[in-house]
């Protein structure tokens, strides 16, 4: 048992995640009015697995011969899961209330699919890198067609469901030619002999193949054509999770794999530059057209993997940086978004148009001014958290000589605060058509309010943050 | 004892038939099955590997691939079980509700 | 190397030919007269009620999937119980747990009702 207490102990957050969600499904099943308790269960067993996981960047180490990383970025990034399924779990109360669906498997869900996250970003393993993508996207498969009654939701779960399973099976076929070409399933091995491998055909084909997996997973272009129908299919606050938290996810293995020295010696660093032009391109193009504000923050989350793809094309610690900056920046601003959309949303997945918010800001203006500072962040502008992600990241390319990469990038910046403002102009200089109502808990509102001091903090005092993320490798 | 090769060729061409049923086949379940076929074909190329390599690490990854699929065909059944007490059809080209 | 499998392969053709072959000629070379009793579905002996080709009832769904849950984690026990003696102690408390973990959804699918038959 000694042999094992040292690696128990390091891996606490994954541990109280996964014994908390233990719990809630216990609870789920012996009481018969459960709702409530799990709420608040898992509420409670999110803010002590972040005051656990805190602690722990600090140190850096490996558990379970090798297949865990601990600690670092690791708990990094478990910190942005725990805050992106908090969030989410107190919005869909609220939510769920409204659409008749109120299960406490929804938060079950929620908890798993974070477990599965935590994974993805500690693997050190492609076996628990599969190991965590399945578990989140199984949980998020369901999480999306949670409103039974809705077909827009079993639309919008099953084609998740295929497309993600087909992806699957691109990524899974990805690691067994790896396997197959080195021998080994360690992603430290992969990483640090890679320059061995590079003239082998088999390897760069399972290379490949991972990064079509993954680029799935994170709604990249042109593995993007789910993303839009998903988001706007799912019951709100789940599309809020799926932008944040599976996409932050996804980024967590990317940046494992390929920000160090994968990205040198082969056209990896062109090839992700091409990727995020074209998502950066595509998705702020596509996103003016949108009248529906759930597809038009689909279609802004797809450029936003573009600019944090950028980074990564990079291929330096500035642009890597800049991508766990801007991860967390956008976690709050994203799902803060996708909160109030959720408050405003009625039932029958109405009032989600652009003409419904019109005079928001003199019917309800508490709801207008945090929604034009989430919309201020994501389109990039100062003082918020949302500009400095971006300028780290810009700086990271220049400094990378991909100066067009960054031109692109500001280009698009620009685009996209035509479709963000577009939204806060309906809100405070049109007149309401139609009466507005909102409907949200006291509990909901409070956490969208510190969502949005949390960006403004960040954004003003950006340095703090950043002293912390370049000790995380 | 057979050449690793006819082993990979095999699971290439499974692999090529799945990802072609996927992308032809309009029946959800037909996909679906195309979708196992093609996980069917990894786990082949993987078991094959680990023979040729003389590791087990190869076979770890087929039970935990085949437990995922596992978990994946009840959920994925599930959600075609809703979608079709809702819509009365599993022609996936009938699924036009989201577009823009 | 191809060479050893020319006559399996003239095998299967032969084989083929003669199943071929002799089902036809039965066809053709037998008496038929066919009336409805002959002709309908054999049941057992009893009367056939409806078309066999119905909707099966979605309570088989979930017992059929309930079975390949917990079927498919025996893939598992086995590794581990052939090595049983070498993982010890050890490997003990890991298959505890990891069989209570899959105890506690099958108390949820119980409590549930999932394995009713109403």
């Amino acid at each position: 048992m000694d042999l094992l207490t040292p690696h128990l102990l390091s891996i606490g957050p994954l541990l109280t995640l996964v014994a908390v969600a233990l719990l809630v499904l216990l609870l789920e099943s012996i009481i018969t009015k459960s709702e409530p308790v799990s709420f608040w269960t898992s509420v409670a067993g999110l803010l002590v697995s972040i005051g656990i996981a805190v602690p722990g960047i600090a140190v850096h180490g490996s558990a379970f011969g090798g297949m865990l990383r601990t600690g670092g970025s690791a708990n990094y990034f478990s910190i942005i899961f725990f805050i992106c399924a908090l969030l989410t779990i107190v919005f869909s109360r609220d939510y769920l209330k409204k659409r008749d669906s109120v299960f406490g498997e929804f938060y079950l869900l929620i908890l798993f699919a974070t477990v599965g996250m935590v994974l993805m970003a500690a693997a050190a393993d492609l076996i628990i890198v599969f190991l965590g993508i399945e578990l989140m996207s199984i949980c998020l498969y369901v999480l999306a067609g949670f409103i039974r009654g809705s077909v827009l939701s079993n639309e919008s779960s099953l084609k998740y469901f295929l497309l993600g399973a087909f992806a699957t099976g691109f990524l899974l076929y990805g690691i067994a030619l790896l396997y197959g070409s080195t021998g080994s399933t360690s992603i430290t091995f992969l990483t640090e002999h890679f320059e061995t491998y590079a003239s082998s055909r088999l390897f760069l084909a399972g290379i490949g193949l991972l990064i079509v997996g993954l680029a799935f997973k994170i709604g990249a272009v042109p593995f993007h054509m789910w993303v839009p129908d998903v988001y706007q299919g799912a019951p709100t606050p789940v599309s809020g999770f799926m932008a944040t938290g599976a996409k932050a996810a996804a980024f967590s293995i990317i940046i494992g794999l390929f920000a160090q020295r994968f990205v040198h010696g082969v056209q990896i660093g062109t090839l992700l530059a091409i990727l995020a032009a074209a998502s950066m391109i595509l998705g702020n193009v596509v996103a003016i057209a949108q009248t529906n504000v759930k597809r038009m923050l689909a279609y802004s989350s797809i450029a936003h993997a573009g600019y944090m793809l950028t980074g990564l094309a990079a291929g330096n610690a500035y642009g890597r940086d800049g991508i766990l900056f801007y991860l967390l920046a956008y976690a709050f601003m994203n799902l803060g978004a996708f909160g109030l959309i959720s408050f405003m949303e009625q039932e029958g997945e109405k009032h989600l148009t652009f003409d419904d918010y019109a005079g928001l800001g003199t019917t309800k203006p508490f709801l207008a001014v945090l929604m034009s500072v989430f919309m201020f962040s994501l389109a990039g502008i100062p003082p918020f958290a949302g500009f400095f992600g971006k300028y780290y990241i810009f700086v990271g390319a220049v400094q990378a000589d991909m100066t067009w990469l960054a031109i692109v990038g500001v280009l698009m910046s620009v685009v996209s605060v035509f479709y963000y403002l577009r939204l806060v102009m309906v809100m405070y200089f049109q007149d309401t058509l139609i009466g507005q109502t909102a409907s949200y808990s006291a509990s909901s509102a409070a956490f969208v309010v510190l969502a949005a001091l949390i960006l403004l903090g960040l954004g003003v005092f950006p340095s703090s943050l950043l002293a912390i993320i370049t000790t995380l490798y | 004892m057979i050449p690793l090769e006819y082993y990979l060729s095999l699971s290439a061409v499974l692999f090529a038939t799945g990802v072609i049923g996927v992308l032809t086949r309009r029946n959800a379940i037909i996909v679906f099955m195309s979708i196992e076929l093609m996980l069917n074909a990894v786990n082949l190329s993987l078991v094959a590997f680990s023979q040729y390599l003389g590791s087990t690490t190869g076979q770890v990854l087929v039970f935990f691939v085949m437990a995922v699929a596992a978990a994946e065909s009840a959920i994925g059944l599930a959600i075609i079980i809703a979608l079709f007490r809702n819509k009365q059809t599993l022609n996936i080209d009938e699924l036009n509700l989201l577009k823009w | 190397m191809l060479e050893q499998y020319i006559p399996i392969g003239f095998m299967f053709i032969v084989a083929i030919i003669f199943g071929i072959v002799m089902s036809k000629l039965s066809e053709w070379l037998g008496p038929k007269n066919p009336n409805d009793v002959k002709l309908s579905t054999y049941e057992s002996g009893m009367e056939p009620v409806l078309s066999a080709r119905e909707r099966v009832s979605v309570k088989y769904y979930m017992v059929a999937m309930l079975f390949i849950l917990f079927d498919i984690e025996v893939v598992f026990l086995y590794p581990w119980a052939v090595n049983f003696r070498s993982l010890g102690l050890f490997g003990f408390v890991e298959m505890l747990v990891f069989t209570v973990v899959l105890m506690l959804g099958y108390i949820y699918l119980l409590k549930k009702g999932a394995l009713k038959w109403q």
